[in-house]
Formats: structure tokens, C-alpha cells, sequence
């Protein structure tokens, strides 16, 4: 099975969240399966727990995701976001503790070669080991 | 005491529409301290309580709150989203372990506020809602006995609000502000403070 860990990005700003899929998917090719979603439900600057979930949803491997996000409250609704998901998928979903746009990049590139979602996780978690 | 079901729902409707009216006001402490969404994410949750209302004033109290929560969860956006909503779910999974209102209120309500700290990862004294919840707790656990313990209640929110104040940000947006954080009540301690003044003013049947 050929299948790659799934990357969702999730910033307070949608141009963000873009501007990183976009890079990683030049950087990075197409072989992973990438979602990005940003703003309030209204359209303003923030996240929220019902687009993360569609994010989730669509990157979703039977690897698993991993998720990278911005500031506090896109944390908070990331880990919200997966609480949330049909109890079967929880355990698949990681929320990483690094920079969202290095850490997209660098877990990408680890998703690309077929790791493990604990192996891509740990790969963005060093870029935060200080 | 016994919550009945027209009763849940006036008080879930008097709740909502506290806060709703209440935005323009939690939008400026937030927009002193925080980013200024507060009021208007409150708002849009609070007013798809309100579009459920039927529905939540038909279940039993415990599915009643974690639809309130879920609810919040998907639509109140913000940090404060999944924070409310967690406090709602907790509260609920709470009762649902056979215990009921208002025997077991403090227990219930330990519960939600240790699942909203631990969501957060955040304690008291760090200019947030916790800074109003933990407050309310120690009163209901102090004073739960006492006749006037509504209004006990209500105090202890708006003086705890006032505490807040001073205080410096280490959690949420206005972490990022540091000192400028202090001199505001925070947002949040507000929001509690309004819903858990509203809900007292419907149990004694005030408007």
C-alpha cells in the first residue's frame, strides 16, 4: 500500500494557510494528500472546528494526518476539531508542535517517503527542540 | 429542585440572548487586550442556541448541554469556541454519570471547569475564564447550602471579573500584549461572568 500521510494546515489567516500548501506542494510534489483551511465561519481572521474537520476529512489517509497550525486558538480548535472526528479516525490525527510553515514542508517531505505519522511528526517536532 | 423542560429552555433562551445583547461590550474589552472578535463570535454562537432551542428544551438536562456545547464548538470560531464548548460537554458527560442537579452541582461543575483548564492548558490567575469559574466554584462549594447562594454566586463573578484586571496575560491572545494586558478585564472572565448572571437571574425567575 502506497498510501502517504495526510497534511492539513490550519492558520487564522485562509491567504496563509494557501501560501503554505502552496509551497509545499511545489516543494514537495503531489503524492501528498494536502488540505488548508483558515478564517472564522464569517469570513474574518480566525479558525474553526467544523472547516478543520473538512480539512481532516479531506486529506484523510489510512496513515493518518498531521496537522500544523499557527497561533493558540488554531491549536485549540485543531485538537477540538479531532475530539470530534468518529472515534475510529481520533487516534489517527496528530497535532504537531511546529512552525506551520516549516513544519508543512519538512512533514510533507517525511509523508513523501512513506513514513509513519509518528515518524512525520517527530521530523516537523525537531524544528521546535530548541 | 428539579430543572424542567420549559424551564431549561427559558433559561437556555434567557442565557443566549444575555450574551447576544452583551457583544458590543465584550468586543471592546476585546479589542483593548485581545483581537476584537469576541463579542461577535459569542454572538454567532449564542444565536445558533438559539436556533436549537427546540430541540435542547426537548432532551433530558445532561444531552441538553452537549448539544449547547457542540454547538458552540462549531460555530463560536475564536479560541473561546472550543473552551465554551468544552465546558458545556463536560458539564453534560458529567451528568450523564448518574449524577443530578443540583445535589451533585459542584462536582458537575469541577468537572467542566478542570476540562476547560486542561483544554486551555491553563490555571487560575492568568487573566481568563477560569479567573470567574474557579471563584464560583469555591463559593458553591463554601456556601451551596446557603439560602441567598444565588446571589452569593452573582457576586462572586462580578468581583472576580474586577480581579482580572490587574492581571497579566500569560494565555490566549493577549498573552501576545503582555503588560499592556494589564489595566482590562478580560473578555472571557467577562463572557462568564454575563452567562452565569443570567442563568442565576432565570433560576430565581428574574428576567
Amino acid at each position: 500500500m502506497n498510501d502517504t500521510v495526510g497534511i492539513v494546515i490550519v492558520s487564522h489567516s485562509k491567504d496563509i494557510a494557501k501560501g503554505t500548501a502552496d509551497m509545499v506542494r511545489q516543494m514537495v510534489g503531489g503524492e501528498v494528500k494536502v488540505a488548508f483551511c483558515g478564517g472564522d465561519p464569517d469570513g474574518g481572521l480566525g479558525t474553526n472546528v467544523s472547516s478543520i474537520i473538512d480539512a481532516i476529512n479531506n486529506a484523510w489517509s489510512t496513515k493518518g494526518v498531521a496537522i500544523l497550525v499557527d497561533l493558540g486558538g488554531a491549536e485549540t480548535n485543531s485538537e477540538m476539531a479531532v475530539e470530534m472526528l468518529e472515534p475510529d479516525r481520533r487516534n489517527m490525527v496528530v497535532v504537531c508542535n511546529a512552525p506551520i510553515v516549516e513544519g508543512a514542508v519538512m512533514a510533507a517531505t517525511e509523508a513523501a517517503g512513506g513514513s509513519s505519522l509518528d515518524e512525520v511528526r517527530a521530523v516537523a517536532e525537531e524544528l521546535s527542540a530548541s | 429542585m428539579s430543572v424542567e423542560p420549559v424551564k431549561l429552555k427559558s433559561l437556555v433562551k434567557a442565557a443566549a440572548e444575555q450574551v447576544i445583547a452583551s457583544a458590543p461590550e465584550l468586543t471592546a474589552l476585546d479589542q483593548a487586550i485581545g483581537d476584537g472578535d469576541h463579542g461577535a463570535n459569542m454572538k454567532r454562537g449564542f444565536e445558533a442556541v438559539l436556533g436549537k432551542l427546540d430541540t435542547i428544551g426537548a432532551q433530558p438536562l445532561d444531552e441538553a448541554l452537549k448539544t449547547i456545547g457542540k454547538t458552540l464548538v462549531m460555530t463560536v470560531g475564536g479560541a473561546s469556541g472550543p473552551l465554551y464548548g468544552t465546558f458545556f460537554i463536560a458539564a453534560g458527560d458529567a451528568l450523564s454519570q448518574k449524577r443530578s442537579l443540583p445535589e451533585d452541582i459542584v462536582e458537575v461543575f469541577a468537572r467542566a471547569i478542570g476540562a476547560v483548564s486542561t483544554r486551555g492548558r491553563s490555571q487560575a490567575g492568568e487573566k481568563t475564564m477560569l479567573d470567574v469559574l474557579y471563584p464560583v466554584l469555591d463559593t458553591l462549594k463554601a456556601d451551596g447550602d446557603r439560602p441567598d447562594v444565588i446571589e452569593r454566586v452573582r457576586v462572586t463573578a462580578r468581583e472576580a471579573v474586577e480581579r482580572t484586571v490587574p492581571m497579566r496575560a500569560t494565555k490566549g491572545r493577549a498573552a501576545f500584549l503582555g503588560a499592556r494586558s494589564v489595566g482590562h478585564a478580560d473578555p472571557g472572565a467577562r463572557s462568564s461572568c454575563i452567562l452565569l448572571h443570567a442563568v442565576c437571574n432565570a433560576l430565581e425567575g428574574r428576567p
